[in-house]
């Protein structure tokens, strides 16, 4: 909106001078293209939302369907997903309090939460990737039954998902170690935040929907 | 940065009491359902109810305690409350229909 009739060569990004539109906004949101970006990624959130409803339909029609195959009861380790589960939800924690100290600027304990939420969901991923090599070494692979390929496709696009995360994730740690909270690392930070409280709310819904019920 | 970076213009609370309540939250959203599943308390159906109701509940805590939903970008209105309204309508409808129509015939041959 403001005309910048002074300085047409700050255009360019990343080299060190940053344009605020909005300076007395949260820091995330001080720049018109941050805004909208984060106004953006709720769209990408709820468009995800609806790729993972159909993965859920087609799993809640198939479970049943086991085929002579074991059944999730059979296969389920159930110290196992709740780890997993308890891991997810702790690292969803710590992301939020990135975001809660990239509010009051202090930039090393973002860094802190951002790596501690990581190594959560690298173990997460790692319990994972034990349990599925578990299941196939006992026979349970996605060709065995409609079930088995309904939950791997479910687990495993969540799974894939945190794996993503981690990456997303790391780029940004190395982006605020270089340089440091400013409007756009910020808006960086809050987005994998959004993404990753997102992927929360998504297991939760696979520890109720896959795993609790299928141990029932 | 320059000297007028006012990325701390705003009242931060010195303590993040809102993901703490938001944490223990989602802590007994999950232990309660698990207990319910695995002391076998109730019957099949309420057991279903009572545990999809605790995710449900644990969707609000992650969105209101740790996602920000229902804040603007500090000017305009918060838009995501409607896209994401759209999402789950969109949600409960293919899971719901899937369910129902699936429902007519046991087994798909």
């Amino acid at each position: 909106m403001t005309t910048t009739a002074h300085a047409p060569a700050e255009n360019h990004h990343g080299a060190g001078h940053i344009h605020v539109d909005y300076p007395d906004r949260p820091v995330e949101y001080q720049t018109e293209d941050g805004a909208l970006k984060i106004l953006g990624f709720w769209v990408f959130l709820a468009t995800d939302l609806i790729l993972f409803s159909c993965l859920f339909a087609t799993f809640i029609v198939l479970r049943s369907h086991v085929d002579g195959g074991p059944t999730g009861k059979e296969l389920f380790d159930i110290p196992s997903f709740v780890a997993e589960t308890f891991i997810l939800l702790t690292s969803s924690f710590t992301g939020g309090l990135a975001t809660f100290e990239m509010h009051r600027d202090k930039r090393n304990r973002v860094v802190g939460w951002l790596i501690v939420t990581v190594l959560l969901g690298l173990s997460f991923v790692g319990l994972e990737v034990k349990e599925f090599v578990h299941m196939a070494m006992d026979g349970a692979t996605l060709q065995r039954s409609a079930f088995l390929s309904a939950f791997f496709t479910l687990v495993g696009t969540h799974g894939c998902h945190v794996s993503l995360g981690i990456l997303w994730m790391t780029g940004i740690i190395i982006q605020l170690v270089r340089f440091g909270i400013n409007p756009i690392t910020a808006r960086k930070v809050f987005i994998v935040n959004m993404y990753w409280h997102f992927l929360d709310v998504v297991w939760v819904f696979l520890f109720t929907v896959v795993y609790l019920m299928g141990v029932m | 940065m320059s000297g007028q970076h006012p990325s701390t213009a705003h009242a931060t609370p010195s303590f993040p009491w809102q993901y703490v309540i938001g944490f223990i939250l989602s802590l007994v959203l999950t232990v309660i359902p698990l207990w319910l599943v695995l002391d076998h308390v109730w019957k099949p159906t309420p057991l279903v109810i009572g545990i999809l109701l605790c995710a449900v509940l644990q969707i609000f805590v992650q969105l209101f305690m740790f996602m920000h939903f229902t804040h603007g970008d500090g000017n305009g209105p918060a838009y995501q409350t409607v896209i994401l309204s759209i999402g789950f309508f969109f949600a409960i409808i293919f899971i719901g229909a899937s369910i129902w129509i699936m429902s007519f015939g046991y087994q798909v041959q």
